[in-house]
């Protein structure tokens, strides 16, 4: 019952498909349903469920606050320092873990790979949604010590999904640059669990910028973390919190850069996922 | 406008298969390696020719196939393992890329390779009927308007809310069916997966196939059973070694699949007694159907044709029944046969021969169950192995003469020749 005036679909060798975009449109359900999937899946079997989200950011920040704000006295922005602490943790955790699942996500879907066609970008993509979830959940535990703090942010905090979308940009650039490297090579594996933790230490997470000497700072700022995390503590501590433009800039068209490369790789890549997985 | 729908000119794909690992993806390490030795081998030897790598060789799945699907037409693909009938499913379903030639395709695909794709076992089978339907490319309102049809089909009213992970095998495979078997697309696109569940199921699947590819739809169709093949399509296309070796009238093509020594399923022997079906009492060595002296997977129905069972006998003085069934493809028992004969065997390897005579069997597939047990025990039983061996039992001269003139299918579950009579009675 094909329509007389049904679009007609070339399949060749080393085409790139024009529908691509289009595709990812018609398939947006199936993204909804493997993000839903994930979500619904991730807590099954679990005692306290969903709580998991709340405790470990929790945890976290309570030892950064311990160990750098009571022991290393740092300074904090003009705010409490478990706020600054969380400021800065969300968008890191969000990053660190947006990344991990991202990068695994194909090798972990490669049954759906291997046997069915959709736009393969939607795997990642839903990925870093479910981070995102996780990374709303914990939001709750900023505004808990916003109200245990009597802390009222200013203006700023209207910004704060502007820095979110960079924050996502940022996370799904990499992740896409990681998912499909791990596909082929699966080294990968190993490498990205290190530069999470090692992007702990290297990120403004436990403590702020600031303390980093202003002739390193657009250095410092390479790491395109730098720039998500400064925006979120400028946004949110509002007050003091001031942001290092040059930095910023720096981090954001290092972010833009990334995702850039990142979904030019994953498309020059995806047509082989089948074969090589 | 051409009805044409798909249509493919020169496909190719081609693999690079490495002989050195085993894994198929690679690892960094190894990539680096390479590349520092090829480096090396350019700075000693600037102007060496170079040599072709003998790690890795190119492998065409697929080579230089063309042919052309009508609206409505339903074609089946056959040919044996190997033969790229999976990897031409994958390029049309888009899932894997050519490496040449053009396919172009008008109208909705939807592909079915496996079933349960995407299926998770830890949520419920509510959850998994969604999530399934949306990887096979169903929309949500879609679904949800056949979802009491599906749930009925699978049979799992009960178990809605349970995860699938505790379902049996059986309703496992029946819900993925039944998601699998409502999709609407305007081609449709089915691997080898009605080879499912108990054979009740197996027939229900069938028949809905059949409802299907009757509804005016496109239906691609890859089977290793004929006579779901000849059942479901008019049309065929023979694969052989990557290339299309025929494609026409459904009869035709897979009379001379038949004809020719691609069949596999003619014989199955064990090496190993460690391994072989069985007990430390006896163990089974090889089971064959032979039919005008040699093994084959198709008889003719005009022919006889003999089983041969050949079993290690470890017990001294034992007495044996050798016992075998004769299913057809829907798993009905046809009829069973014993040798009661109770000869003393000791030890040794022994061969039971069991003579089929010709003219008994109806056309269509044929699977034999093996069993052994104690002749004085009859619930002893030391092996029972469901579908050791199966084979094709065709009408050659039917195919050849008489298809045109009847194309119907003869029923019945045996078609034995009866003598028949006509006497005259009285002259009128």
């Amino acid at each position: 019952m094909a329509k007389p005036n049904s679009p007609e679909l070339i399949i060749e060798a080393g085409r790139t498909e024009r529908q691509y975009w289009q595709d990812l449109w018609r398939y947006r359900e199936l993204f909804y349903f493997l993000a839903w999937r994930d979500i619904l899946v991730r807590y099954k079997q679990t005692i306290i469920g969903i709580a998991w989200a709340l405790i470990r950011p929790l945890l976290t920040m309570l030892v950064f606050t311990i160990v750098f704000g009571n022991l290393a006295k740092l300074p904090s922005e003009g705010a409490p320092y478990p706020i600054m602490v969380f400021a800065g943790m969300l968008p890191w955790q969000f990053f660190a873990n947006a990344l991990a699942e991202c990068s695994n996500s194909l090798i972990s879907n490669s049954n759906l790979i291997s046997k069915v066609y959709f736009p393969r970008l939607i795997i990642p993509a839903s990925a870093v949604i479910v981070s995102f979830v996780d990374f709303m959940i914990s939001g709750i535990i900023l505004l808990g010590l916003m109200a245990w703090y009597n802390f009222i942010p200013t203006w700023r905090i209207i910004t704060l999904p502007f820095f979110i979308a960079i924050a996502f940009a940022a996370s799904m650039g990499a992740g896409l640059w990681l998912a499909s490297l791990n596909v082929k090579y699966r080294d990968f594996r190993y490498i990205v669990p290190f530069i999470v933790q090692f992007g702990l230490y290297i990120s403004p997470v436990g403590f702020s910028s600031t303390i980093v000497p202003e002739k390193w700072r657009l250095l410092y700022s390479l790491n395109p973390v730098v720039g998500v995390i400064d925006g979120f503590r400028w946004a949110i501590l509002g007050g003091e919190s001031k942001i290092y433009f040059p930095g910023f800039l720096l981090s954001l068209t290092l972010v833009g850069l990334i995702l850039g490369t990142g979904i030019w790789y994953f498309r020059k890549t995806e047509k082989t996922f089948a074969d090589v997985i | 406008m051409s009805d044409t729908v798909i249509q493919v000119e020169n496909l190719g794909k081609k693999y690079i298969i490495g002989h050195q690992k085993p894994e198929n993806y690679t690892a960094l390490r190894d990539v680096i390696a390479h590349g520092v030795k090829s480096l090396g081998q350019k700075l000693l030897q600037p102007l060496g020719k170079k040599t072709a790598d003998p790690a890795f060789e190119e492998f065409w799945a697929l080579k230089d196939v063309s042919f052309e699907i009508k609206q409505g037409d339903r074609v089946g693909i056959i040919g044996r393992n190997g033969a790229g009938k999976s990897t031409l499913l994958k390029i049309l379903s888009r899932i894997t890329e050519p490496s040449c030639g053009r396919i172009s395709i008008r109208g909705r695909v939807a592909s079915l390779l496996e079933v349960g794709t995407g299926f998770h076992p830890e949520l419920t089978g509510r959850e998994n009927i969604y999530l399934n339907g949306a990887i096979l490319g169903m929309s949500k309102v879609e679904i949800k308007r056949q979802f009491d049809e599906i749930v009925a089909f699978a049979e799992v009213e009960k178990f809605l809310d349970t995860p699938v992970k505790r379902y049996s095998s059986g309703m496992y495979v029946r819900l993925a069916f039944a998601v699998a078997a409502h999709l609407e697309p305007e081609i449709l696109i089915v691997d080898e997966v009605l080879a499912v569940g108990d054979a009740q199921f197996q027939k229900k699947c069938l028949g809905k196939m059949e409802d299907v590819s009757k509804g005016g739809r496109t239906v691609l169709f890859v089977s290793h059973q004929m006579s779901a093949v000849t059942r479901l399509c008019e049309k065929c296309l023979l694969l052989d070694r990557g290339n299309l070796k025929l494609d026409g009238d459904v009869y035709a093509v897979t009379n001379k699949y038949l004809q020719s020594d691609l069949g596999t399923s003619a014989e199955r022997s064990w090496s190993d007694p460690k391994t072989a079906p069985g007990n430390d009492i006896v163990r089974l060595k090889a089971v064959r159907v032979v039919s005008n002296g040699s093994i084959t997977d198709t008889i003719d129905i005009s022919h006889p044709a003999t089983i041969e069972i050949e079993y290690w006998n470890y017990a001294s003085d034992s007495q044996l029944i050798c016992g075998l069934a004769f299913l057809n493809e829907q798993g009905v028992i046809l009829f069973v046969s014993n040798d009661f004969s109770r000869q003393t065997k000791s030890l040794g390897i022994y061969k039971s021969m069991c003579a089929i005579p010709d003219n008994l069997l109806a056309e269509g597939q044929v699977k034999v169950l093996v069993q052994i047990c104690n002749a004085q025990h009859l619930d002893e039983i030391y092996i029972l192995e469901h579908d050791v061996i199966a084979f094709q039992v065709v009408d050659t001269k039917r195919l050849e003469t008489l298809a045109e003139k009847w194309g119907g299918h003869i029923p019945g579950l045996i078609r034995p020749q009866l003598n028949w009579q006509s006497l005259l009675l009285q002259r009128l």
